[in-house]
Formats: C-alpha cells, structure tokens, sequence
C-alpha cells in the first residue's frame, strides 16, 4: 500500500461520509455531485487496488493472505452497491445509506493497511 | 384498516444495507477461519459461522418483509441480541474460551459495537412498523 494514497482514499472517503450525513440532515436525496464524489474515491481506491495486485504479483505477501484476498475482492463494490441503494430510495434514508457505504469503505481500507503493514510499504 | 408498514423502505433500507453488510462480513470471515485455522479455536469458529448464519436469515427476513417473514427477523435478531450480550460477557470473563475474535466478542468491540446496536435498532425496528 502507498501511505500517502492510503491517507488520500480515508480522508475522501470520510468527506464523502460527512457531506452523505449532512445531505441526510437537510432531508434530501443524493444527487449528481454525490456521484461525482463517490466517483473520486473510487478512481483513489482502484488505483490503489491496481497498486497491491502488482506488489503480489511480484511476491509480496499480506499476514492473513486470504482475508487479504477477500477486502481486496469487496472493497471495490462498496461505493457502487451503496450508490444504487441510495438511487432506490430517493429520500434521505438513501443518503444514509451511502454515508454508512463510504464510512464503511474507510474502516475496510484501514484494515487493508493493518494486512498490509506486516511487510512494510 | 391498519396500516401494515413494510419493513425494508426509509429507513429500514439502511438496517438492511447495515445487515447485508455484516452477512458478507460474518460470512467471509467465519469461511476463512473454518477453512484455514479451525483446529485453533474450535468454539470460536463455530460461532462465527452461527452468528453468519443469522445474520443472513435476518437480511433476507427484512428484506422479504412479509408477516411469515416478520416473525423470522424477529427470532433472528431476538438470538442476535442474545447472542452477542452471551458471547459478550463470557469473552470478557474466560477469555481462554475465544481465543480468537468472533463478531460477538468484547459485545462486538472490534466492530464499533454495531453488532450490538444492530438487533436492538431491528426490534425497534421491527415494532414499529408493525401492524
């Protein structure tokens, strides 16, 4: 993992996380710009991803190698899945939802970096 | 007439999502210890897969949102409650018991304690839409 882009990808998706709640406070719906948002973090994310395949296609190796896997596989559905919910439910609730989606987004990230952390970089 | 409110709009669409979520997680994670370590923390693991088992009943319960399906949720998260107070307590007080985490353990500390806020929000949840 790329420390700096790591730290990127959490304090975007903590925005998004935020601006998700605040919309929820004003009672409204998400709308274009929360795509736009969302689109950031996943183009940080996938870049990311992009990143830690090529790191274990040249050998390195996570503790936990299969839980590893398994983020690594998940995490990019994360701010998708969450966008169409929110898209189901045009009220503040889907807002809701995709807040809990970045937020979860940022904690799945975090517990990359602690797998990756074992083997430096 | 009463209304029957069904239980997977507003804001029951974001109890679900909470509860899709920790169906993959608990899911994933119970696969991987029973596949790679169970011989370590037998107990353990089991109860990982148990609470997996009922969290995906529960999501596909709130998600059906028929009254069949509203009693379902109801036992499911009633167990997850007790589950995770039970399962809470004993890993605080034998900690030889679990030694490895379960979504349960430390009253599901090492998930921000949603898996304790979790079934009480799906009770409340499940009373007030009720008919």
């Amino acid at each position: 993992m790329v420390d700096g882009l790591v730290a990127a990808l959490i304090i975007a998706a903590l925005v998004v996380a935020v601006w998700c709640g605040i919309t929820a406070l004003r009672d409204k719906p998400t709308d274009d710009p929360h795509l736009y948002g969302i689109a950031v973090v996943e183009v940080l994310l996938l870049v990311q991803v992009a990143i830690v395949i090529v790191r274990l296609a040249q050998g390195d190796r996570p503790s936990e190698l299969a839980t590893f896997l398994a983020y690594l596989i998940l995490v990019p559905f994360v701010l998708p899945i969450g966008f169409v919910l929110s898209l189901i439910e045009r009220t503040r609730w889907g807002s809701v939802i995709l807040g809990v989606a970045a937020l979860t987004l940022a904690v799945l990230v975090v517990r990359l970096q602690d797998l990756w952390g074992t083997i430096g970089g | 007439m009463v209304e029957v409110r069904p239980t997977n709009t507003g804001p029951g669409r974001v109890l679900l999502s909470v509860y899709g979520l920790f169906a993959i997680a608990a899911t994933s994670r119970a696969a991987v210890q029973l596949a790679t370590k169970f011989d370590e923390a037998p107990v353990a693991y089991v109860l990982s897969a148990v609470a997996a088992v009922i969290y995906v009943i529960a999501t596909i319960a709130l998600a059906r949102s028929t009254p069949t399906s509203r009693r379902v949720a109801l036992v499911a998260c009633s167990i997850e409650l007790a589950g995770v107070l039970v399962v809470g307590t004993l890993s605080l007080l034998d900690s030889d018991l679990f030694p490895d985490e379960t979504v349960w353990s430390g009253y599901g500390s090492g998930y921000g304690f949603v898996p304790l806020v979790l079934p009480v929000l799906g009770l409340l949840w499940l009373r007030r839409t009720s008919p």
